[in-house]
Parts: C-alpha cells; structure tokens; sequence
C-alpha cells in the first residue's frame, strides 16, 4: 500500500514534504540538468532582495567537522532579473514555489513583497529575517521577539501569499520568537536557520572567512535543530518546516515527529546533488514498513 | 536520470569511478587516476575543467574542486594530479587502486579551445605559463593545443610532468631556488624574450596578478584560470566568485562565479 506523501502548509498542498534549504539550490535552473524538479515538494529560492546585492568579501565558504561554514552574504540579482528569469524558468516546472525575501531594512521587504504580490508562479512567501537590520545597528529582525512580531505583521499585511518566517537559532529562547511569529501573523515558520560560527587558520594566524562569521549548516546542527523544531512545536499551533543538517530520510523523519509538517535540505544538497530525492524514497518506504498511510500523521507524533 | 551532457559546465549527478592508479609525483604532489563505468564516460573535456571529488569519510561533505590534468575518452580514464595540503586531499591521496570514489563533473568553461585554435592558425605565438600546482591543467591543453610554448615554474628541481610537456611543446622552465632553468619565476622567463600574442595561465595569486600586468604592458591576450574555496561547484551556492569590472550577466552585480562562468577568466576582466 503506497503512502500519501502529500501535505498542506497554510493551505497549500505540497506532493511530498521535501524542499531544498534557500541558498542551497538556486531556482533550481542549475540543478534542472541532474533531477526531475517536479519530483520535489516545493523548490525555495534563495533570497531575492529589491535590488541586486553583491555579498561579502571571499572566502566566503569552508568546510567544517560535519558540515560548512558560509558567509555569502545573500548575494542575489534582485527581484526583477528574479522574476524575468528565474520565476520565468519555473514556469516549466510541476512543483510548489516558495520564494525567500531579505531585507536590509522593512521597506525592502515590503518592495518585494508587493513585487511578488501579482506573480501567480509564487506560491508562499518565506521571509530571512536573519539579515541585519542596518537600521538598529545590524541587529538581525528576527532576533528579538518584539521586531520579529513588528516585521511580521507588516509583511503579512502586504504579502498575498501565505507568509512563512525563517527563524534564526541564534536567540536565547526559540519558543519566544516562534510565538511572536505567530502573533505577527505568520502562517507558518522555519527554523532552523544557520548557526553563527568562526573558523581560524592556525598556521596563517588568520580568520578563514573574510567576514569573520559564517552560518554553520550541516549535520553537525541536525540535534540542535531537532531540538528547536520540538520546541517551537510545543510553542505554537501554525505548521513547522523543520531544516538542520537533514542528510537522510531518518533525518527528515526525526523532524516530522519532532513537530515538522514539512522538511527541507541544505548543505547535503552540495555533498549529493540527489538527496532529497533519495530522501523522498526513504521516507516512503518507512511509511509502507510501518503500515503509515499519511505521511503527515507522522508531524508531532513523537510519544511523550 | 543519469544522462551526460559533454558541453563544458553541464555536469549530470554524481558518479562512481574506480581508483586505477595512484603515485606521488613529486614532494606533496599527488598522481589519481579514475575511471568512469563504461556509460557514464564523459564525452570530452575541455583544458581547464576540473570535477569535484569526494572523499569517502563520512565526516566531510564538501567536494574538492581539482583541476583535469588529462581525460582518455576511449577509456574512460581521468587524471587528476593535486597537492596534498589538508585533511580532504590527504583522504584522496590515500585511495588505493581498486577502491571508489565519488565525482561530480566535468565542471567549469575550460580554455576558449576554438579561439585559441583559430588565432594559433592565423600564426598567433601562445604560451601556456603554469605555476606550482598550476602546472597540471596546463598538460592537459598543451596536449589539445600542440606546437604551443610552455613555461613552467617550479620551487625546486622536482620538476613533474615536464617531461610530458616536451612531447607537445617548446618547454622551459624557471626554479625559485635555480637549481634547474632559470633562477626566478615564469615572468622571468617570458621576459627573456618577446612577448607571445597570447598567454594562458594557471597558478597562484601572486603569479596570475604579475602576469595580468605584464599583459596588460605587452598588449598580450591573457587567459586566466582562477580558484576560490568552493562549496556546491554548480554554481548555486554564490560561494566562490571573483570581482569582475563589468557587471556580469547572471549576478547582475560585478561578481562572476569561479565554477561556472570561471574558472578560466580573460585578466582584463577580472580584478585580482
């Protein structure tokens, strides 16, 4: 008996619950050549921003036990090369399309918020607040629960699509923010973005990455991701798309019980151009082990 | 699913090849050769290309970008010839023939090969100028551009792969220490005589900066084959670009991408 692997977030059903991590798989043009996108879930871009945005100084990226350190600094061409090219492309392919927003100060996220507003190709929305607020002195949005809640409600006036927020882990308490989105209006949210890290070449006596700083992302940060997953689950009601160092379908699971409806996969992308489809196959055949008919009946089933 | 697409940087999945021969070439400097199955033979490869090669402990994820120093499409049999200078290619050089490993490629543009070969025929001199560790992608276009002039610089009289070179090209060398050639770099070389029409280079910083200069006075035409720390190599990460002084047309900003639009640049349009 084959499974149903579909699910809903925010009333939009998605065929299966697995999607790339933003910055991982670009729109997906690249990666067109290797897999069947339409196989997927959901293809989420990387953040577009209203105008094009250059990023930081290389090296941007290296490699770390069990994962990555990066620094790209969200380097993107801007909505409208975005939306000539990019969405242009999906057009072509059978799959749900999440575009992911940053911003450096609210008004950036609004231009393209409202931007996307008329492109029917969009399906959601899912705001990187993690960028640096230039405007508070470089304080990520969504770092504290008050300018979180702030910028949520102000997109979520805007946008028309459902509005998913990408929180960052780098918070003392993940169930606040979590809450806060909620509050804001969000109608759904992420998590976990990258975990601040730093890497120092000891026999050049030099920082590695030009910005100091980098996100770590991989498996090194699947429990701590898991974790948070559980946590914001037992926060709030709105659905979860749980991300963190997934690198197998056990992975993908493990967040699905935690309290994730859907998954998404990051840096394994760079390891195994295929892994999410792998990932797709393994967790339907779990379900047909366990005589499961609905994948989604596994989204907080961990036993308490 | 896993079809080839032999135009240079339209890599298909990841594929399994077998280790059929590994050597040190020289101190530090490793010799792989791989082999792909039988239906998943790239068709060719382009001098410049390289792959991402990855090494089999778990505890790694990232690919190493390296460099295609010769590919036999009849067999099937890729050759890749790197420095070992930490834990990911320390893995790769302790492959043993008869093992797997993973690979993803052929990546990049590789040298501008139709250019190169109508201006070659039009009487253009061109040099191939490889320095260190840049010395083994430059094999593998002296052996696709015969007749050429190359240059090689090397630390110290452990001159690798220079004796393959002499079977396509009017070799010379330079050695840091002068124990072999010229005491100096490749730019002291090529300053010993006149300026070729064309040079194509692959080395490090120091080396690609000096050259992009002495083209610039010499009105010479200069290829240009950068590396950057990478993490994807398809061009989806943004991870390894270099600066462009024109605005490129996928980035829509003045960064190019290494893997993608690189690794081989013309030096005037990039700013080292």
């Amino acid at each position: 008996m084959k499974a149903d692997l579909s699910v809903n977030i925010a009333g939009v059903t998605l065929k299966n619950p697995v999607m790339p991590a933003s910055g991982t798989f670009g729109s997906g043009l690249e990666y067109a050549r290797m897999m069947d996108l339409s196989r997927l879930g959901a293809i989420v871009t990387k953040g577009v921003s209203n105008i094009p945005w250059e990023g930081n100084d290389v090296p941007r990226v290296t490699e770390v036990p069990g994962g990555m350190l990066n620094a790209i600094g969200l380097q993107n061409p801007g909505v409208d090369v975005f939306i000539e090219r990019d969405l242009a492309f999906l057009k072509q392919v059978d799959t749900r399309v999440i575009v992911n927003v940053c911003g450096k100060s609210e008004q950036d996220y609004l231009d393209v918020v409202e931007r996307l507003a008329d492109e029917e190709r969009v399906d959601m929305l899912e705001i990187n607040v993690s960028c640096p607020n230039v405007k508070e002195g470089a304080i990520a949005f969504g770092q504290n629960p008050e300018s979180l809640f702030h910028i949520t409600q102000e997109i979520r006036r805007k946008a028309k699509q459902p509005v998913i927020m990408k929180l960052t882990p780098n918070v003392t308490g993940i169930a606040e923010t979590a809450r806060a989105a909620e509050a804001g209006g969000a109608d759904a949210i992420s998590l976990i973005n990258t975990i601040t890290g730093m890497k120092i070449d000891v026999e050049r006596q030099r920082f590695v990455l030009a910005n100091r700083t980098g996100g770590l992302s991989g498996p090194a940060i699947h429990p701590v991701a898991v974790r948070m997953v559980y946590e914001a689950a037992q926060a709030v009601r709105i659905p979860i798309i749980g991300m963190g160092g997934i690198a197998s379908a056990e992975d993908a699971l493990e967040m699905m019980l935690a309290g994730a409806s859907a998954v998404a996969v990051g840096a394994m992308n760079f390891n195994d151009p295929l892994i999410m489809l792998r990932i797709i196959d393994g967790m339907a055949a779990y379900c047909e082990r366990h005589g499961i008919g609905r994948i989604s009946d596994l989204t907080g089933a961990v036993h308490t | 699913m896993s079809t080839w697409d032999s135009a240079a940087g339209r890599p298909a999945a990841k594929k399994t090849v077998r280790v059929s021969a590994v050597k040190e070439l020289a101190d530090g400097i490793c010799e792989l050769v791989l082999t792909y199955p039988e239906r998943e033979r790239p068709e060719n490869a382009v001098p410049g290309q390289f792959v991402m090669i990855y090494p089999g402990d778990g505890s790694h994820i990232l690919g190493r970008p390296i460099s295609v120093c010769g590919y036999n499409p009849v067999e099937g049999a890729l050759r890749l010839v790197f420095r070992v200078v930490g834990k990911g290619t320390g893995e790769l050089a302790a492959l043993k023939p008869g093992e797997e490993a993973d690979v993803l490629g052929l990546l990049g543009n590789g040298y501008p090969m139709e250019e190169l070969r109508t201006r070659k025929s039009e009487g253009a001199q061109i040099a191939l100028v490889g320095g260190g560790i840049g010395i083994p992608p430059m094999l593998e276009l002296a052996r696709q551009l015969p007749g050429c002039r190359a240059v090689l610089g090397y630390r110290t009289d452990d001159l690798f792969l220079m004796d393959e070179f002499q079977e396509y090209a009017v070799t010379q060398a330079a050695t840091e220490d002068g124990s072999f050639g010229t005491k100096g770099t490749v730019l002291d070389v090529l300053r010993q005589g006149s300026a070729p029409d064309i040079l194509c280079a692959c080395g490090p910083l120091p080396m690609l900066r000096a050259l992009k200069e002495y083209a610039a006075e010499n009105g010479v035409t200069a290829f240009l084959s950068l590396e950057e720390r990478m993490a994807c190599g398809v061009g989806v990460c943004l991870g390894c670009v270099c600066r462009t002084t024109f605005k490129d047309e996928h980035s829509q900003v003045n960064r190019a991408r290494v893997c993608t639009e690189g690794p081989v640049f013309r030096a005037e349009d990039v700013e080292l």
